[in-house]
């Protein structure tokens, strides 16, 4: 990925380029000789260098997800172009917004990078193919549809000439616009669907891949930051006088009403004066906050009368009535911080008629918003310059507010860039949390043990609830349903039950809850696939063949759970001392399963082996669909074992990752991945796996000690006899 | 005043003694390869080797260097990416985000460097560094082969 921002700008059509407040003597530092260079601009993804060199054009950001290599491939599919050739950059959000959002959504969340936006790149990929041919013709002055495209050569066969994409490039954005665009079939990808490298591996090895926090800027200052460390808390008075003495320091400041920052000439500096810099904090109304009263909030949820309906097939009340055999049992999902490796961070400059910013964001668009917002400036006159991403897992979407204290700052000091990292602390105390719930399920088994009724209750917080305003008014939440919808192509419920109802009692806590990874399905998936096992054996009946049973209307459900059961070898006797446990769920668009083999000795866990299936519909990288679905057990099961943001005194007691524990190598199972692409469809890969590593691992717990982990982590549970 | 060797080059430093090795590598000596993830010497992205040995630099003061110490960061692994590690790396295609990857490198290297075959207990023991990506498996399936290679050319 370049960072490329100067060069681009001279090559912008028509009325976009001459927007007042365009930065066009400014200089990335680090910007690579090429840029400097013309880059003759095709159509709006693909620029090619007169050396063929191919630079295709990315909305969506990269964060170690491989979205940048998978978009690419669907571009370059269509271009006809030498793929050896190719490099990507991102278009800016300004620059989008200029050109009538030319490039789409930036959005990148929710897994839907490449599924919701394949038709409309590939469309951008086969255009610049179009117009590139339409200039060797007219050159050579014969039709365009005797000519053809490949490796980035164009052929004329009957009079056997042939010119190289880079030749012709310039001209090529002088063609008209082609009229008809006919995509290929996946059949005939050459380039899409192969598991590439990804392109951006060689920098990362070498400590050349520049993320947010490593941008330096001629005359860069550098900030840290505090916030009341309670939700809800405010600034009430800092003595800045104690630290202005302090190597370094420029300036204090306080950044609004709930922070303060340090500026100085290098971040350490900043950093350790603002740990001695005396805050005295209005802590707010919620100082009387605990996990225990955030618990009772929601306990009292679960029995509550009024609750929002997700799904309703018949009559659940009336069948759990009566003598039913009724099960019962009540889970709990805790507080989840995201701890991404690279802390949250933004650098933005500002004059009176210009703000920049700098920034790993999920959203460049938000981040642009945010930028206006905080600058006072018009969104035209602001900018946002996307950076690599350590990691985002839903952090660096919704929420910018590093980017408002960045601007806030950088207006203390027109004309500078201001550099704002978070400390790990305040990454930690200040996230936007995975959402807490619990959930209460009744369940009527008949005599054949078939489930005759089953009520979900969900308890607990909203997502949207700060964010839109008719999820305020209404107490609807449709996000708190993910995984449990009534039909759809999202995440359809597989199991069919005659009587069924899910509903969703919302209480929120004074805790921002936010995006993360697998959102909603990853909590939902383990009530549900857990509770699926406490029933079978209830019933006294095989866990598969349980479900194959509940699946009968949802071969696609049961296709994914089949093949885990298969390749784990379900139906055969485990190793010594290994016991095994099954999941499975539709979500983000796709189907997923896995199966876990545990041992417990001694009260100690180990996971021996998982193997997972998928089922996105189509897949544009088949080497990268595997990490993901191997880095999902990263993900959840260190939420599974460990994950939890305890609530003391109004505010997370955990600050760092000594006492925030996550999955290291020696915990790290081995994976065995499936995938199962079944065509028709898009579906997303990020994210669905992780809603089934929990509920797999947490039955194998079962069969292994006859326990059932009910409240979330599992490190809370005594594994021992 | 600080003198350090980074990367072979002997450099002083005007920095505050107490300001950790870290952040000198990354403000004063612009070698920003080397992360910051935690700055309590829990999550392993700050690794750099000093005299050979992976070291957490994010919570060891600069003053604790000594100026003939042989500091080594990703930077200075190799000139070109052609160490063992970096290559096995490339060929297994192992960073995802990729941000704790130069330490999980130099962490790589340092155990290859004392234990050039290392078994699975020795990889689990030794490389602690945090991915939440969840590159381990390829992590460890990169240390074996450049194990292999580095025994191989050896033999060669």
């Amino acid at each position: 990925m370049n960072v490329a921002i100067l060069s681009r700008r001279k090559f912008l059509i028509g009325t976009a380029a001459t927007a007042g407040g365009l930065s066009l003597g400014f200089h990335v530092p680090f910007v690579t000789q090429a840029q400097e260079s013309v880059l003759p601009e095709v159509n709006a993804w693909v620029l090619i260098r007169p050396d063929d060199t191919v630079v295709i054009r990315i909305a969506r950001s990269e964060m170690g997800q491989g979205t940048l290599t998978g978009l690419a491939q669907l571009v370059a599919e269509e271009l006809e172009c030498d793929w050896s050739k190719v490099t990507t950059e991102y278009p800016t959000p300004g620059d989008s917004l200029r050109r009538n959002r030319i490039w789409g959504n930036f959005s990148t969340g929710g897994s839907r990078g490449i599924r919701e936006s394949h038709e409309y790149v590939r469309q951008g990929g086969a255009a610049a193919r179009l117009l590139l041919v339409a200039a060797a013709a007219s050159l050579w002055k014969v039709p365009a549809d005797e000519c053809s495209a490949a490796n980035s050569v164009i052929t004329h066969a009957s009079s056997g000439r042939a010119v190289t994409y880079g030749a012709v490039a310039s001209l090529s954005a002088q063609m008209p616009l082609p009229a008809n665009i006919t995509l290929k079939t996946p059949q005939e990808w050459k380039i899409a669907g192969k598991p590439l490298p990804r392109l951006d591996t060689r920098d990362k090895l070498i400590g050349k891949q520049i993320y947010g926090v490593d941008l330096t800027l001629p005359g860069m200052l550098n900030a840290s930051i505090k916030a009341c460390p309670v939700f809800g808390g405010k600034v009430v008075s800092f003595d800045a006088a104690a630290i202005s003495g302090m190597a370094g320091v420029r300036k204090v400041v306080q950044v609004d009403e709930t922070a303060v920052a340090v500026v100085a000439d290098t971040w350490w500096q900043a950093h350790f004066a603002l740990n001695a810099l005396p805050i005295v904090w209005d802590e707010g109304p919620n100082t009387n906050v605990t996990s225990e009263t955030i618990a009772s909030m929601l306990q009292e949820g679960l029995d509550a009368e009024n609750a929002v309906v997700g799904a309703a097939i018949g009559d659940a009340r009336a069948a759990l009535g009566g003598d039913a055999k009724v099960v019962t049992a009540t889970y709990s999902f805790p507080y989840q911080a995201h701890a991404t490796m690279e802390p949250m961070n933004a650098t933005a400059r500002y004059t009176s008629d210009k703000c920049e910013v700098w920034v790993p964001t999920q959203n460049g668009e938000t981040s642009l918003a945010a930028a206006a917002e905080a600058s006072g400036l018009p969104i035209e006159q602001c900018e946002v310059y996307k950076l690599h991403l350590g990691g985002g897992f839903g952090r660096r979407g919704n929420y910018q507010e590093y980017v408002r204290q960045a601007v806030r700052l950088a207006k203390e000091f027109p004309g500078s860039p201001v550099k704002l990292i978070w400390s790990r602390e305040e990454d930690m105390l200040h996230g936007a949390y995975h959402p807490v719930t619990q959930c209460r399920f009744r369940a009527a088994l008949d005599a054949s043990g078939n489930v005759a009724a089953l009520h979900m209750r969900i308890s607990g917080q909203s997502i949207l609830w700060p964010l839109r305003a008719e999820v305020r008014e209404t107490g609807r939440d449709p996000a708190v349903f993910q995984g449990l919808n009534d039909g759809g192509t999202e995440g359809a419920f597989g199991y069919t039950i005659p009587n069924l109802l899910i509903d969703h009692a919302m209480r929120n806590p004074p805790v921002p809850p936010g995006f993360w990874r697998g959102v909603n399905l990853n909590q939902n998936a383990l009530y549900v696939e857990c509770f699926i096992d406490e029933l079978a054996h209830e019933a006294g009946i095989d866990p598969l063949e349980f479900r194959r049973k509940l699946l009968i209307d949802h071969p696609m459900h049961l296709a994914v759970l089949e093949a885990v059961a298969e390749r784990v070898g379900w139906e055969k006797p485990a190793g010594n001392g290994i016991h095994r446990g099954l999941a499975q769920i539709m979500g983000f668009g796709s189907y997923v399963a896995a199966a876990a083999e545990v041992s417990v000795t001694n009260g100690q866990l180990k996971i021996h082996r998982i193997v997972a299936a998928t089922d996105p519909g189509h897949i544009v990288n088949p080497a990268q669909a595997e990490r993901q679905v191997e880095g999902s057990f990263v993900y959840g099961l260190s939420a599974c074992l460990y994950g939890e943001c305890t609530i003391n005194g109004g505010r997370v007691e955990q600050e760092n990752f000594d006492t925030y524990e996550v999955m290291r190598m020696d915990q790290m199972p081995a994976v065995e991945t499936i995938l199962m692409p079944s065509g028709d469809f898009w579906g997303g890969v990020g994210e669905p796996t992780i809603a089934v590593a929990g509920p797999a691992v947490l039955n194998a717990v079962f069969a292994a000690t006859g326990k059932r982990i009910r409240q979330l982590p599992l490190k809370n549970n005594s594994l021992g006899v | 005043m600080a003198r350090l060797t980074i990367n072979g080059e002997t450099r002083d430093i005007d920095v505050d003694p107490e300001t950790p090795l870290l952040w000198v590598l990354r403000e004063q000596a612009g070698l920003t390869g080397t992360k910051f993830g935690c700055g309590i010497a829990q999550c392993g992205a700050c690794t750099v080797h000093i005299d050979g040995v992976a070291t957490r630099s994010c919570a060891l003061p600069v003053s604790a260097v000594e100026p003939s110490q042989q500091i080594v960061t990703i930077e200075g692994l190799s000139e070109d990416g052609s160490h063992p590690v970096q290559q096995a790396w490339l060929a297994l295609d192992v960073p995802q985000c990729g941000y704790c990857q130069a330490g999980m490198i130099m962490a790589a290297a340092a155990l290859l460097n004392s234990t050039p075959k290392p078994s699975d207990d020795d990889i689990s023991a030794e490389i602690t560094n945090i991915c939440r990506c969840g590159t381990y498996n390829r992590v460890r399936a990169a240390i074996k082969l450049a194990a292999e290679t580095a025994s191989a050319s050896q033999k060669g």
